[in-house]
């Protein structure tokens, strides 16, 4: 009886998807060392690295069913249920490419060629930073859930969304000029390689996508 | 006259379990913003709501328990047999208790109020007859229950807005919330304090006139304002804490707000629902104790005291443990957010105890919290609950009716 004010409250998304875009970064962050072990060739080290992708993605999938299961329809929210799906889901995918691209590495024992191993270290790097600015703008959602979507701190994120912008563009500028690099040497390589380093790239490239689209998921929050 | 013994014994019993009741489970609806937010510790919250709550009661109370008393019934269609209205009170205070004791153990949310309304006007409608209800008292108090939650919503709403138009929005909304905080802390101060020295003072001697009750009212609330401005001042931020949550400060500063707020919800509370428990025991004192049915005397002051007391003993006993279940569980209601809901509900509240409308007070505070959703203040709002609500809203009536029937036929057998 007494409990009815309590359980008038739903539970909050706001939280668990900072939670959860939290778990994704740290997903993401892994493939710098990773890379860096499959250059070197040691693929022992790589496996540990690859590992923990494959647990922290795992466990970026537990949050999001939970968030899921614990957004019926009834819910009566500030911003449409929809759209904060939506977040959830590109968000989730950071992680997704982040394990895809790492089982593509280990799965061939893909060594990325030592002449362009440099510049390739450089545009993962750039793709970790476009995840981390991802997380910077989502964990203003309490923020914004508290000031009603409206203000200072709208400004605020869209500053932050903007960057991010930023980011993604340089790695679409890093993306080309590295297959430009790969372009130069492919001839040397192992047809098959050849191939399957295209891949890598590309799916690599798609964190920054997918986190740039984190940022356009955040922009339509803000415009309601 | 030794039966009159029994059943001022009998509705003692009874009213007292039913304020103990109150006081362990309802209180905890008005405490638990302040204690899940930190504001109050469970301790404080629990001297805060005793004092308030007795408070309330003794001094605001008496309207709400004379329309229960001699309100619902037309006492004069009965003046040839008294001990049908003693009777009727105490049937409708045991099946209140009952159909109470009913919806908590399954869970539903039933309102203390609508059980003893639907009781007092079940008994009398079937076991005395259709005219001795007064529809026209009914029939206001039934509105009530529509416009004291929208009423409640109303005014969460547009204050939410002011903070954040005001405070939350801006680039410093801690300079900003130290300004404007006071200001909330004199409006809710305000509010409460002229309604009981309009409507409570009045029971402990003292008569003031219209004027001198503003005049007096401001001042307390400036006083209250200018001692909530100085804690305010005296809060530093806490910038480790500021950078995973902006409005860390902000909300400490609310935190402030949240005391006062706190003792207004206990007292609106102790006001309104104290009647639910002794507004049929004081009708059968009244009864019981000249032998006739009198609609002229007014609430005597020892039993709003007894019911202050049952209610503080709920507290003490129980509510502390419902106060601390229910803190953890709103934590959306931030201090900010809290406090638009509850100087909502409390003002609400203490006018219909002015008026002596016997609402519901979790329902108000209810729809208080939906207004403040509605200025989309909260994250997520179940929306199945607040349905549930509405239903048990509606089942509660002819359920507390239906039982009290059966208990007023059987008191008639049984009773001397």
């Amino acid at each position: 009886m007494a409990n009815v004010l309590a359980n008038i409250f739903g539970s909050s998304p706001v939280k668990p998807l900072e939670k959860h875009i939290n778990i994704v970064y740290r997903c993401a962050k892994q493939l710098h060392g990773f890379f860096v072990a499959s250059i070197d060739g040691d693929w022992n080290k790589a496996m540990t690295f690859r590992d923990e992708i494959a647990r922290l993605e795992h466990s970026a999938d537990d949050v999001k069913k939970q968030i899921r299961l614990s957004l019926p329809k009834s819910l009566f929210m500030p911003v449409p249920r929809e759209d904060l799906l939506e977040l959830l889901l590109v968000q989730d995918k950071i992680a997704n490419r982040t394990k895809d691209v790492s089982g593509l590495v280990i799965g061939r024992k893909l060594q990325i060629p030592s002449q362009i191993a440099d510049q390739f270290l450089e545009f993962v790097d750039r793709n970790i930073d476009a995840a981390k600015q991802a997380r910077k703008s989502v964990r203003e959602l309490d923020e914004l859930f508290t000031a009603g979507f409206r203000g200072a701190e709208v400004d605020l994120v869209s500053g932050l969304i903007e960057e991010l912008d930023q980011i993604e563009t340089d790695t679409d500028d890093k993306q080309a000029a590295l297959r430009g690099a790969l372009f130069e040497i492919e001839k040397s390589l192992n047809p098959i390689d050849a191939i399957f380093m295209y891949q890598v790239i590309e799916l690599t490239g798609e964190i920054a996508d997918m986190a740039e689209r984190v940022g356009r998921r955040l922009e339509l929050l803000l415009s309601h | 006259m030794e039966a009159m013994y029994i059943y001022i014994g009998l509705a003692a019993v009874f009213g007292l379990f039913m304020a103990w009741g109150i006081g362990a489970n309802d209180v905890a609806n008005a405490m638990a913003a302040s204690v899940g937010s930190k504001a109050l510790t469970i301790k404080q919250a629990i001297v805060v709501a005793a004092i308030f709550e007795f408070l309330g009661a003794v001094l605001a109370g008496g309207e709400v328990t004379s329309t229960i008393r001699k309100g619902i019934v037309d006492s004069n269609l009965m003046s040839g047999e008294p001990e049908l209205l003693i009777y009727g009170m105490l049937a409708a205070l045991l099946a209140a208790g009952t159909w109470l004791l009913i919806a908590s153990k399954n869970g539903w949310p039933v309102s203390t109020t609508h059980s003893i309304v639907g009781a007092t006007v079940g008994f009398a409608a079937v076991g005395i007859g259709i005219d001795a209800v007064q529809w026209n008292t009914v029939g206001s108090i039934v509105m009530s229950w529509v416009i004291s939650p929208l009423t409640a919503g109303f005014i969460a709403y547009f204050l939410y807005q002011s903070v954040q138009w005001l405070i939350l929005r801006h680039e410093d909304p801690v300079a900003r919330a130290r300004r404007y905080v006071p200001v909330y802390i004199f409006l809710a101060a305000f509010t409460v304090t002229l309604v009981t020295i309009l409507k409570g003072l009045k029971h402990v001697g003292l008569d003031l006139s219209i004027e001198d009750s503003y005049l007096l009212a401001f001042v307390l609330a400036i006083v209250i304002a200018i001692i909530g401005a100085f804690f305010i001042q005296r809060i530093e931020p806490d910038r480790n804490a500021e950078k995973s949550q902006h409005f860390h400060t902000v909300e400490r500063i609310f935190g402030v707000l949240m005391i006062i707020t706190a003792c207004a919800m206990a007292f609106a509370h102790g006001s309104n629902d104290v009647a639910n428990a002794i507004g049929p025991l004081s009708a059968v004192i009244s009864v019981a104790q000249t032998g006739m049915v009198s609609a002229k005397s007014s609430v005597s002051i020892w039993v709003l005291v007894l019911g202050g007391v049952g209610i503080v003993v709920g507290l003490a006993t129980y509510g502390r443990h419902v106060i601390a279940t229910v803190g953890t569980k709103i934590t959306q209601l931030t201090p900010s957010r809290g406090f638009a809901a509850e100087v909502a509900a409390s003002t609400t509240i203490v006018i219909a105890s002015g008026t002596g409308m016997p609402i519901s007070t979790t329902h108000t505070l209810i729809g208080a919290v939906l207004g403040v959703g509605l200025a989309r203040g909260i994250d997520a709002i179940d929306l199945r609950v607040v349905s549930r609500v509405l239903v048990s809203w509606v089942v509660t009536i002819p359920a507390g009716a239906v039982l009290a029937i059966l208990f007023f036929f059987l008191f008639r057998a049984v009773l001397p």
